[in-house]
């Protein structure tokens, strides 16, 4: 009973706060200085003027606006782009961005992850050695690298100059593997030194507590073999924080990715709100950023839900 | 080390409470003699950033051209004598233009974070202080804007205000400032806000209270100089994190306007010519990096030394 009214109450939350992002988006339009139809179609006609109008219902109060929109969104539409000949529907190209940003992502987190869990846990079993001092010092640089610059430098040297891998640009799984992986590898990397440094780091924090712990030195004491300890044992309960992090790291996860996109040229949500930006195609980018805060705000719950499900002491401490 | 507020209230009345270090952060604290000393990693890092800033003030009477001023011959070429870090894609000098970028990369860095301290600052305190009301306001209302990426607030906040066609350079400077400082205030304001919650409910503020003290006084000689270094820690990464999302919003043509240089939009402009000459790119990102690691670290200096309890969140 309780564990259903915690949930109803968790629902009701994210429903409160998708509300209030989506209305931030909305707002974008208002904030907008002067007629937001000048600034679409610059040189339309007054006819085309007029018709965006009502296309926008800019004639309406905000509010009603505001659900008119939001209804549109819900349903999949996602508004036009503007221009002096026709105008054509965002949501088209976005269902096709998205996937690409997505893999982009989903990499990163990938590489990340599996450099920083081994690394994780071998600086937390050799704390204050040489090992550790120097991970922890390249984890510190690594955090001070902006990912633009770091994206630029390994795509001279690598790209360019080596040649080993593709420049800029996408390929499709669906048409040749090895080409996918060649066009995807830098921008994943880049877009993974940032997070192995932060999950590294935290990881070793984590780990060095759990490792304290009676029941490591129990593990120990039965003459479980070094490798089970740290990581069957030690492990687990640290990767609960490790996943809370990842959840919330998401964030800097997305705005990474949209920038490394413009870097590398990948067709992602970055290069789409690239155009938008240049195009001055506020409508499209107002979707853009609705539709991004949107899909962040449902990871987290995600995460939120998964942790409390993955950590029985969670589950319990709301119970009581 | 936690007290809710009716334990504080039922506990005896404690002794008067010393106002050393060792009484406020228990026995961690390294000995005083230890503790006043910095590190050469972090005069290095002072002397980079102050440095840099001095250049930038004085960049006028340093030996280097104009950044605006175009050296045909050095186009895309690499350091020569006259010209250490060689000329941009249009022949500009890089190093003046780093110098000269400094100006608006710090401007927007600091100011930023000056704007988002004061009014993060501000809310955070009185929402740890009085709690109540305000706090079941301020509180879910920074969290709101903690639900939207971070990047993407800013980029929306930029795009949207300085759209305008004859937006001027120093009106899109501001623009720049204010959107990434409007970004930083619920970092900073949730920071501030944990850590007033900690501090006022210690016993020198029940103290200061039993004394008679307004609220006023409490909140800002009692509370505050407690809370700053945890501020102050915070503070200085956001600054790097600033300088750097300057750089993005640049990439996406929203930074700091061009002809002015910022180390953002030299990069930006760099992309174009970057496989004929990439030591603009690299040069300015060496600085954007040396800084950044600079700030960094002295908030990693600043958290050590004060002992900032990030678990506080």
């Amino acid at each position: 009973m309780a564990l259903a009214r915690t949930l109803l109450m968790k629902l009701g939350q994210l429903l409160v706060v998708i509300l209030l992002v989506t209305l931030f988006s909305a707002l974008l339009l208002e904030l907008l200085p002067g007629d937001p139809v000048t600034t679409l179609v610059p040189y339309g006609s007054e006819e085309q003027r007029a018709e965006i109008r009502e296309d926008l219902n800019l004639d309406d109060p905000f509010l009603i606006r505001y659900g008119r929109w939001l209804g549109d969104l819900a349903q999949g539409d996602l508004g036009n782009y503007y221009s002096v000949s026709a105008g054509e529907p965002v949501a088209d190209r976005l269902w096709e961005a998205f996937p690409k940003s997505l893999q982009l992502m989903v990499y990163a987190q990938l590489i990340g992850l599996l450099f920083a869990i081994p690394l994780g846990v071998l600086t937390a079993y050799r704390n204050g050695t040489y090992f550790d001092r120097m991970s922890n010092g390249a984890a510190f640089a690594m955090l001070a690298i902006p990912n633009f610059a770091l994206g630029f430098v390994l795509q001279y040297y690598l790209g360019v100059k080596l040649g080993w891998f593709a420049v800029s640009g996408y390929v499709p799984m669906s048409e040749s593997v090895s080409e996918h992986f060649r066009t995807m590898f830098l921008p994943s990397i880049t877009l993974a030194v940032g997070q192995i440094a932060v999950y590294m780091r935290l990881l070793r924090t984590d780990m060095i507590a759990t490792l304290q712990q009676d029941f490591i030195l129990m593990a120990k004491a039965k003459g479980l073999k070094n490798r089970r300890v740290l990581f069957r044992h030690a492990l687990r309960p640290s990767s609960l924080t490790l996943l809370t992090v990842a959840g919330l790291n998401v964030g800097t996860l997305i705005g990474g990715a949209l920038i490394v996109e413009v870097v590398f040229n990948i067709p992602g949500m970055g290069l789409l709100l690239f155009e938008a930006i240049g195009r001055r195609q506020i409508v499209a980018f107002q979707s853009m950023v609705a539709i991004i805060a949107v899909l962040y705000v449902l990871v987290n719950f995600a995460v939120d839900a998964l942790y409390s499900v993955l950590d029985p002491r969670i589950r319990h401490a709301k119970n009581t | 080390m936690q007290r809710t507020p009716d334990a504080v209230a039922d506990a005896p009345l404690p002794e008067p409470p010393l106002p050393t270090a060792e009484a406020i952060l228990g026995e961690e604290v390294p000995p005083a003699g230890k503790k006043k000393r910095l590190g050469v990693g972090a005069w290095l890092a002072i002397i980079w950033i102050v440095g840099l800033l001095l250049a930038a003030i004085f960049a006028p009477l340093l030996p280097i051209p104009e950044p605006t001023e175009v050296f045909p011959e050095i186009a895309r070429k690499g350091p020569t004598a006259g010209h250490l870090l060689g000329g941009d894609t249009t022949g500009r000098d890089v190093l003046s233009r780093i110098i000269y970028g400094a100006r608006a990369s710090y401007a927007v860095g600091f100011g930023a974070v000056g704007f988002g301290l004061v009014i993060g600052g501000a809310i955070g305190l009185m929402a740890g202080f009085f709690r109540g009301k305000f706090d079941a306001i301020a509180t879910p209302a920074m969290n709101v804007f903690l639900a939207i990426p971070q990047f993407i607030l800013a980029l929306s906040l930029v795009t949207v205000l300085a759209s305008q066609d004859g937006v001027t350079g120093s009106r899109r400077l501001m623009v720049v400032i204010l959107g990434l400082g409007i970004v930083s205030v619920p970092l900073l304001g949730r920071i501030t806000r944990a850590n007033t919650l900690t501090w006022s409910e210690r016993e020198f503020v029940l103290a200061a209270r039993a004394m008679g003290a307004k609220n006023g006084r409490i909140m800002f000689r009692e509370v505050l100089p407690n809370v700053i270094p945890a501020m102050a820690s915070i503070a200085l990464l956001a600054v790097g994190i600033a300088i750097v999302a300057e750089g993005g919003l640049a990439l996406f043509g929203a930074g700091v306007q061009l002809p002015t240089p910022s180390w953002g939009n030299m990069i930006a402009e760099a992309r174009t010519s970057m496989r004929r000459a990439p030591h603009t790119i690299i040069f300015t990102s060496i600085v954007l990096f040396l800084t950044v690691l600079s700030l960094n670290y002295l908030g990693d200096v600043v958290r050590q030394r004060f002992d900032v309890r990030e678990a506080a969140l």
